[in-house]
C-alpha cells in the first residue's frame, strides 16, 4: 500500500489540481492492474462494504493504545475524523508491508464472512503491519468514507494524461454499473467496445451559474430558455426493452422511481433523456414543491400510498440518444427538436414530459418570466446555447442557470458546535434564531458562506463567549447577526418555529447590525404565506 | 495553612514571597517563566526571568524593570524559597520552583520533555504540587523525534529549490522560528528571515546562542538573487503582498497543530511539519511522573479531559483557569 499511500500524500498535500493530476497519472502508469482499477473505483465512490462497525472498530483501537474508550471519544471530534483519530492514537509501527492497494482491499472484503474474534484479530495484525498514511487510508477504508479532494473529472483528466485516451472517452467508460470484481482494466479501459453495458449513462452536463444578467451573453435568439426545475435531475435510459434511471451524483435510481417503468411503453428502444424528477400531480399547473419529492428521496422501494401521493413525472429536457445514435455532438436546438418530436405523441399517463421552452425575444422579457418563477414552483430559468453540444461536466459558455436571487432573513446566533474534518476545531455549525416578542426562538441552522478567517473570528469569539455546554454543542451570548439566504420557506410542526427553510447558508455576518434589528418570528410567517 | 500558591484572577500567586507567576493583569512583582505574550505581560512592577529569557522580554516590552536569575540559583523571596529550572520550551525557558515551610510547587510554564539542542533542556524537578499546561494534552498527540521531522522539512526545501520555487516556512517567531534554523540543511540554499523573526534573533545571537547565517528579508532585498532560498516568517505572514516578489513558491507550516489533518489542509498551504514547543501526549505524563508529584494543576489546553485522565490514574488533578494561551490554533505570534 505504500505507493497508494504516497499517492494519497501527494494529492493531500498540495491544493494545486496540476499537482494533483500529475502524481494520479504517475500512478496510474505504474501500477499493478488490480490497484489502479481499484484506485478508479475508489475515486468515482465504488467502495468495499463496511464490514466493521466503527464502535468496534473504536473499543480495539481504545484497546490497542492503552487508554479508555472515553478517552478516545473526546479526542475524536477534536481529531474530527475516525479514521484518522484511530491512526493517530495507535502506537507506532514496528514492521511494515509490502502488500498493495487490493490485497488489503480484499483483506477487509474477507472480514464480512468470518467471525468477531476473526474480524478483530485480522485488523489488529494490519494496524501493527501499517504506519502512518497506511494505516490512516486503511481505517479510511474500512469505516467506507473516502472521500480525499480527488473529483472523478480530476481522475478522468489523469487517467487521459495515463492511457493517451480523450478524456471524454475516459468519462464515458468509467459511468454505470461496473466494479472491480466484474471487471478489468482491459475492459473498463483499454477494450475496443465501450458500450457493452445497455445500463451505462453519459456524464452529466452542469449548467454554471449566471451571476450578472443575460446581457453579456450576446443576442437573446443565439438562446434557448427553459424553467429551471427545483427537483431531481436524473437520466432516463430506455435501451433492450429494459430502463434505467440514473442520478446527478451517478446512483443508479431505477427501484426508486417505479412509475418510469411505463416509459418503455411510449418511447422506443434506444433513447436516452435527460430531465427533471419532479412530484407533478395530474391537472395541476405546476410541480409539487421539493418537500413532496423529498419523501421518496430516501426510499429505496415504495409503499403504494406513498406512490400514490407523490407521483413522479420525468420532465424531459434534452435528448442523448435517439434510435441508438449518441446526439451528444449534435447541436442543442436539432437535439430539442427531436425531442419534441419523441415527446408529441405522449399521453397523459406517460411517465415522461416535455420540459416547456420559454418563449421570449429581449432579455427583458426573460428577466419578467424569471422574476415570476416562484409562481411555477421553479428556481429561476435555463439558458442554453442553440448551436451548443452535451457537454461533460460543469463548463463555462453554453449553459446557465440564473436562479432567482434567495430570500433572505436577519438571525441571531445562539448556539456554535464545531465541523468535522477540514472544519475541525473550528465552530462552523451555528443556530439561528429569531425575535418573538423577548425571546430567541430558533429556527434554523447553517454551516456555509463564511471565509475561512470569518470562521476563526467567530470561532475565537465562541471560545470566549460561551454560557453554557450541552455536549459539543455550546450556547453563546446573543451577539451577532447574521444575514441567512434560503431558497424556500415551508410549513414544520417539527420545528420549534413552524418552519423549514430550503438550502439556508449564511449570506453575510452582518457586524453593523444590532441583535434588536434581526428579524421576527411574524417577518418569517409573512414569508411563509407568500412564498410556502 | 494555606498552600504556598493559590490560584486568583490575576495570575498564579505566593503570599509568603507576595510575588506572582506568569501574572495577566499588571502586579508588583512577577517571576516569568518565558517570553511568550502570553506569560510575560505589560505592566507589571518589577519583573524576574533567567538570564537567558530577559534579553527576548526587554526587546519585546521595553523598558521594564527587570532582575536575571541563573537556572539552579536559590533566591529568598519573604518566607519563600525560589529557583528558575530549565522547562526546555524556548531558550531561557524556566519551570519555577517555590518552596515554603518544607511545601514545594512547581509552576512549569510551557514545557517539552525532547532535548532540541537550542533550549535548555528540561529538567523534572521533585515536587508535592505541579502546575502543568496540557497544550496538546490528548492521546492524538505524538511527535516524532526532531531529526526525522527535520529531515522531511529539508528534503521539501530541496525539491522546492530543484523546481526553482522559494520555500516560506511559517513558524513563531520566538523559539520555533530558531529551533528551526539549527535544523535547516544551510548547503540547500540561503535562509532569509522576515523582520519578526530576525529581530529575535538578534537578540538572541547576541547572547551566545549559534544560529545559522540568515540573510533579512526587508522591502530593498532583491529575491532574484537569492535562488532556492528558504524564508522563515511568522504564519500571519504567510501569503500576505510581500511574499508576491519571490515569484514562484510554496508554503508550509510547522507546529503541532499539523499532527491534524484537518488543521494542516485549512492552515498549512502546501505542506505541514509537525513540530511544537511543548510536550506531547506521552512527554506530558512523563515529565508530570518524573515529578513525583501527587497534586496537579492544569492550566490551559485540552484541560478538562486531560485532567479527568489523570484523576483516573492515580493523581489529585484539577483544573485552573489562567490567562494562558499555549500555542493556539488561530493567534499568531506576538511580533
Amino acid at each position: 500500500m505504500k505507493d497508494f499511500a504516497a499517492l494519497f500524500n501527494a494529492i493531500d498535500q498540495s491544493t494545486k489540481t496540476t499537482v494533483k493530476v500529475a502524481a494520479l497519472a504517475e500512478y496510474f502508469a505504474a501500477a499493478p492492474d488490480v490497484d489502479r482499477i481499484w484506485t478508479i473505483a475508489l475515486f468515482s465512490g465504488r467502495r468495499p462494504k463496511r464490514a466493521v462497525t466503527t464502535t468496534r472498530l473504536r473499543e480495539w483501537a481504545a484497546e490497542r493504545a492503552g487508554i479508555p474508550l472515553w478517552l478516545f471519544e473526546e479526542s475524536y471530534p477534536i481529531v474530527g475524523d475516525l479514521a484518522e483519530t484511530i491512526a493517530l492514537v495507535l502506537p507506532p509501527v514496528e514492521t511494515t508491508s509490502d502488500e498493495g492497494l487490493s490485497h488489503w482491499i480484499s483483506e477487509l472484503r474477507g472480514l464480512a464472512a468470518v467471525d468477531e474474534p476473526a474480524r478483530k484479530a485480522a485488523v489488529l495484525d494490519a494496524w501493527d503491519r501499517l504506519g502512518g498514511t497506511e494505516r490512516f487510508v486503511f481505517n479510511k477504508l474500512i469505516t467506507g468514507g473516502f472521500r480525499m479532494g480527488v473529483s472523478q473529472k480530476l481522475m478522468t483528466r489523469a487517467l487521459a494524461k495515463a492511457t493517451g485516451k480523450p478524456e471524454a472517452e475516459l468519462a464515458h467508460r468509467l459511468m454505470g454499473n461496473w466494479h472491480p470484481d466484474d471487471t478489468s482494466w482491459e475492459t473498463l479501459i483499454e477494450a475496443e467496445d465501450a458500450s457493452a453495458d445497455a445500463s451505462r449513462p453519459y456524464p452529466f452536463y452542469l449548467a454554471y451559474a449566471l451571476e450578472d444578467g443575460p446581457e453579456a451573453l450576446g443576442a437573446p435568439e443565439d438562446w434557448r430558455a427553459e424553467w429551471k426545475w427545483d427537483g431531481i435531475r436524473g437520466q432516463l435510459i430506455l435501451r433492450e426493452g429494459q430502463h434505467f434511471v440514473w442520478s446527478r451524483g451517478e446512483e443508479l435510481m431505477t427501484d426508486r422511481f417505479p412509475e418510469l417503468a411505463r416509459a418503455v411503453d411510449f418511447l422506443p428502444a434506444g433513447t436516452v433523456l435527460d430531465g427533471e424528477l419532479l412530484v407533478w400531480h395530474p391537472q395541476t399547473e405546476s410541480p409539487a414543491s421539493f418537500n413532496a419529492l423529498q419523501r421518496r428521496i430516501g426510499r429505496k422501494t415504495v409503499p403504494k400510498k406513498l406512490l400514490a401521493e407523490t407521483p413522479v413525472v420525468l420532465h424531459a429536457y434534452d435528448l442523448l440518444e435517439w434510435q441508438g445514435a449518441d446526439l451528444r455532438d449534435t447541436p442543442f436546438a436539432e437535439r430539442r427538436a427531436l425531442l419534441e418530436g419523441a415527446c408529441a405523441d405522449l399521453p397523459p399517463e406517460a411517465p415522461v414530459r416535455l420540459s416547456p421552452q420559454l418563449d421570449f425575444e429581449s432579455w427583458d422579457d426573460l428577466a419578467e418570466m424569471r422574476s415570476i418563477a416562484r409562481d411555477e414552483n421553479a428556481e429561476g430559468v435555463m439558458l442554453k446555447r442553440a448551436g451548443s453540444p452535451y457537454l461533460i461536466g460543469r463548463k463555462k459558455g453554453d449553459w446557465w442557470k440564473w436562479k432567482l436571487d434567495p430570500l433572505t432573513v436577519d438571525a441571531v446566533m445562539i448556539y456554535a458546535q464545531a465541523g468535522h474534518g477540514r472544519r475541525a476545531n473550528l465552530f462552523t455549525d451555528f443556530t439561528f434564531a429569531v425575535w418573538n416578542g423577548n425571546d430567541l426562538v430558533p429556527f434554523t441552522k447553517a454551516y456555509s458562506g463564511l471565509t475561512d478567517a470569518e470562521f476563526r473570528e467567530i470561532t475565537k469569539w465562541v471560545r470566549k463567549n460561551t454560557l453554557q455546554r450541552f455536549g459539543p454543542v455550546r450556547q453563546v451570548t446573543p451577539h451577532h447577526v447574521f444575514e441567512i439566504a434560503f431558497e424556500g420557506i415551508q410549513a414544520s410542526p417539527r420545528h420549534k418555529s413552524g418552519v423549514a427553510l430550503r438550502f439556508p447558508r449564511m449570506s453575510r455576518w452582518r457586524q453593523d447590525k444590532p441583535l434588536q434589528e434581526a428579524n421576527t418570528l411574524e417577518d418569517l410567517n409573512d414569508m411563509l404565506r407568500v412564498y410556502g | 495553612m494555606s498552600p504556598a500558591l493559590t490560584f486568583t484572577d490575576r495570575g498564579i500567586y505566593c503570599a509568603a514571597g507576595d510575588f506572582y507567576i506568569d501574572p495577566w493583569r499588571p502586579v508588583e512583582r512577577a517571576l516569568i517563566t518565558h517570553g511568550h505574550a502570553d506569560h510575560a505581560r505589560y505592566g507589571h512592577k518589577s519583573y524576574m526571568a533567567t538570564h537567558a529569557a530577559l534579553p527576548v522580554m526587554r526587546h519585546r516590552l521595553g523598558d521594564i524593570s527587570a532582575q536575571g536569575i541563573a537556572f539552579g540559583e536559590p533566591l529568598t523571596i519573604g518566607d519563600a524559597t525560589v529557583s528558575f529550572h530549565p522547562a526546555g520550551h524556548v531558550p531561557g525557558s524556566a519551570q519555577i520552583r517555590v518552596e515554603v515551610a518544607g511545601e514545594i510547587w512547581v509552576a512549569s510554564g510551557d514545557y517539552k520533555a525532547e532535548a532540541d539542542g537550542l533550549s535548555e533542556t528540561f529538567e523534572p524537578q521533585r515536587c508535592h504540587h505541579f502546575i502543568t499546561e496540557s497544550t496538546f494534552g490528548l492521546p492524538v498527540f505524538r511527535w516524532q523525534p526532531q531529526a526525522v521531522v527535520a529531515q522531511e522539512i529539508n528534503a521539501w526545501w530541496a525539491g522546492c529549490a530543484a523546481a526553482g520555487k522559494t520555500a516560506f516556512l511559517g513558524a513563531y517567531a520566538l523559539g520555533k522560528a530558531q529551533r528551526l534554523l539549527t535544523l535547516l540543511d544551510t548547503d540547500i540554499g540561503p535562509i532569509l528571515t522576515h523582520s519578526a523573526v530576525e529581530n529575535t534573533n538578534e537578540v538572541l545571537r547576541a547572547q551566545g546562542l549559534a544560529l545559522p547565517e540568515t540573510i533579512a528579508a526587508t522591502a530593498e532585498l532583491d529575491p532574484k538573487v537569492h535562488t532556492g532560498a528558504l524564508v522563515l516568517a511568522p504564519p500571519s505572514a504567510l501569503g500576505s503582498a510581500w511574499t508576491k516578489k519571490f515569484g514562484a513558491q510554496e508554503t508550509a507550516f510547522a507546529s503541532g497543530w499539523m499532527q491534524l489533518r484537518g488543521v494542516r489542509r485549512r492552515r498549512a498551504g502546501d505542506r505541514g511539519f509537525v513540530i511544537s514547543d511543548h510536550a506531547d501526549w506521552q512527554g506530558l505524563l512523563d515529565c508530570i511522573t518524573a515529578t513525583g508529584a501527587e497534586n496537579i494543576y492544569v492550566t490551559h489546553g485540552y484541560t478538562d479531559i486531560f485532567a479527568r485522565y489523570l484523576n483516573d490514574n492515580g493523581w489529585s488533578a484539577e483544573v485552573v483557569p489562567t490567562g494562558f494561551e499555549g500555542e493556539t490554533l488561530d493567534a499568531e505570534p506576538a511580533a
